[in-house]
């Protein structure tokens, strides 16, 4: 069922290739370069941090790590692009910075709007009840409190975070991961996105949780925005995107249609 | 079938763009570089358009405080009878610093409420970024608006601070109209901290350090603005220099504007220093823009790294 959907799809991108697609993600020629603070084996000693800044000497402890190196692609309006590549392959600090939330030491990268980064780490505020956490996040998305009303339901229904009792009601810290997940979800797409960035949330879901919000996808594609998705579910790029982006120490190895970039990145794997 | 999708070059622009570069085709549709930040006059729409978001989150925040206390949000009336307490004991009985001031235990928690109130506006706003990463790092809306929301919350439990301390005044003195001058007073204040939190906020969230300084500054602070002796009496055998600079101290400023609209027997109208309210609207006014400028400043780097 998947398989025939993208290639609708796909023969759909063909036909229309005459006509000039509307870009949303431009990466130009990206380089980034994280600086990490504490690493490094120096003795850790007050007395050696004190004669560092009195000799004015860079600390060693400061090292670089040349996360991406050189990637460009464009994104088009209407496009889900799955991101690939093995543990520390500079997926998700490539989305982070489409976000907007790393700089880049060198190239540019430019969007349309401002791109919605989701992850699995954290809830929005621990300490809030659920229900907090919708209207609050709803009203920091910038809708109105009447559209936060109006859609509160919906919200907490798509999460289902209120099928196994009353959950809303709780402080997030006491929820699962997974239901944290969920419920971040739930509130970040419930507004449309010129771009959405999902980094691993559909994974943590259950089976249920991850059919709908594929479903969620689609709709946002829809209404006309432009989805990345990074995961390791080989499954979950494939039902969800036609296109493929795969990336490797940092460097694209290859840019294409789903079925061809998962056909060779599993043959590498193997 | 591969060789069909493989002359289909997903990232080349097609049709009538075929052959701009990025950069031209970025800027043909008007892409803006990500995580730009926006001009002044955009970000205070933007902020003002989020002005929602910043009181709800306000209330949430004060709500949450005391969520894992059994006693909750009696809590909120708790801790400042507690801290007057503890001050009224060590300075008031056994010290016996009273400086000649009859109604000493309403003109220390006066003291002590509105230092506080300062003061927690600058250590929330310290930590205002470096705590809210998840969020920062998940929505995206102005940052401003969460000093803002700091600085909201500790009005909030100024305000509730305040109830107690009217039931202290009101049993050594009637109410008087100088009261009505509490509002203009915490308006001041007010708008000085949000200045204040912006500008920590800012410095907080690149050096984390401060964290572990601002407990050290504020306690010099608070010691040099006369929160439990009178600091009139105190300065006046300083050189002129000192004795400008102590009262020019935006703390001991709005101390005394609080401490005679409160309580004018204490202080009669010639006690009060000379241009107080001038001192205190520039205070506000200019911390308030300029802490306001200097955090938008630096909004793209917020949550960054």
């Amino acid at each position: 069922m998947a398989d025939t959907a993208t290639t609708e799809i796909r023969e759909a991108a063909m036909t229309n290739a005459q006509d000039a697609r509307v870009p949303t993600v431009v990466v130009d020629d990206v380089h980034i370069v994280y600086k990490v603070h504490g690493a490094g084996s120096g003795k850790g000693s007050a007395t050696s941090a004190l004669s560092r800044i009195i000799s004015r000497k860079r600390s060693p402890a400061i090292r670089e790590v040349h996360a991406v190196r050189g990637i460009s692609f464009t994104s088009y309006r209407g496009e889900a692009v799955g991101l690939i590549g093995s543990n520390g392959s500079g997926k998700s600090t490539m989305l982070a910075a489409i976000a907007g939330l790393l700089p880049t030491e060198k190239g540019a990268i430019y969007t349309n709007g401002q791109p919605s980064l989701l992850g699995v780490n954290a809830a929005l505020m621990n300490d809030l009840t659920g229900d907090r956490n919708v209207i609050l996040g709803c009203l920091a998305m910038g809708m109105s409190p009447a559209e936060v009303k109006a859609r509160y339901q919906d919200i907490v229904d798509f999460s289902g975070i209120n099928d196994k009792g009353d959950f809303i009601s709780l402080p997030m810290r006491a929820y699962s991961s997974g239901m944290a997940a969920r419920l971040r979800f739930s509130i970040a797409a419930a507004k449309t996105h010129d771009v959405l960035l999902i980094d691993e949330a559909l994974a943590t879901g259950d089976q249920k949780f991850q059919r709908r919000s594929e479903d969620r996808i689609r709709e946002l594609r829809k209404e006309a925005g432009t989805v990345f998705l990074v995961s390791h579910n080989n499954n979950s790029i494939r039902d969800t995107c036609e296109r493929t982006i795969w990336i490797e120490r940092g460097e694209l190895v290859m840019d294409g249609s789903t079925d061809d970039v998962m056909r060779e990145y599993e043959k590498s794997n193997h | 079938m591969s060789t069909v999708s493989d002359s289909v070059n997903f990232s080349a622009p097609s049709g009538v763009d075929a052959g701009l570069t990025p950069k031209q085709l970025a800027a043909k549709y008007g892409l803006a570089v990500s995580g730009k930040r926006p001009g002044f006059v955009k970000y205070v729409k933007e902020l003002w358009a989020r002005r929602h978001f910043i009181v709800a989150f306000a209330t949430a925040r004060l709500v949450a405080q005391y969520t894992t206390a059994k006693l909750g949000q009696v809590w909120q009336v708790l801790t400042p009878l507690l801290n007057c307490a503890v001050f009224y004991l060590v300075f008031g009985v056994m010290m016996k610093n009273r400086d000649g001031i009859t109604d000493y235990i309403g003109w220390l928690c006066i003291g002590v409420f509105v230092f506080q109130f300062s003061q927690s506006a600058v250590l929330s706003g310290t930590r205002a970024i470096s705590d809210n990463l998840g969020l920062i790092r998940a929505l995206h809306f102005p940052r401003a608006a969460l000093p803002i929301a700091f600085t909201i919350i500790q009005l909030q439990q100024l305000l509730i601070s305040m109830v107690v301390l009217v039931g202290i005044v009101l049993f050594f003195q009637p109410p008087t109209m100088t009261w009505m001058l509490v509002v203009p007073a915490l308006l001041l204040q007010s708008a000085f901290n949000t200045g204040l939190a912006l500008v920590m906020a800012r410095i907080g969230a690149k050096t984390s350090d401060m964290a572990q300084l601002m407990p050290f500054l504020l306690r010099t602070w608070m010691y040099t603005s006369g929160v439990m002796y009178s600091v009139k009496g105190a300065v006046d055998s300083f050189p002129p220099f000192f004795q400008v600079l102590f009262r020019m101290n935006p703390a001991s400023v709005f101390m005394d504007l609080i401490r005679y609209a409160l309580m004018p027997n204490e202080y009669n109208k010639n006690a009060l220093p000379d241009h107080i309210w001038i001192i205190a609207t520039a205070w506000a006014v200019f911390a308030g823009v300029a802490g306001f400028i200097f955090f938008w400043k630096a909004e793209e780097e917020y949550g960054r790294g």
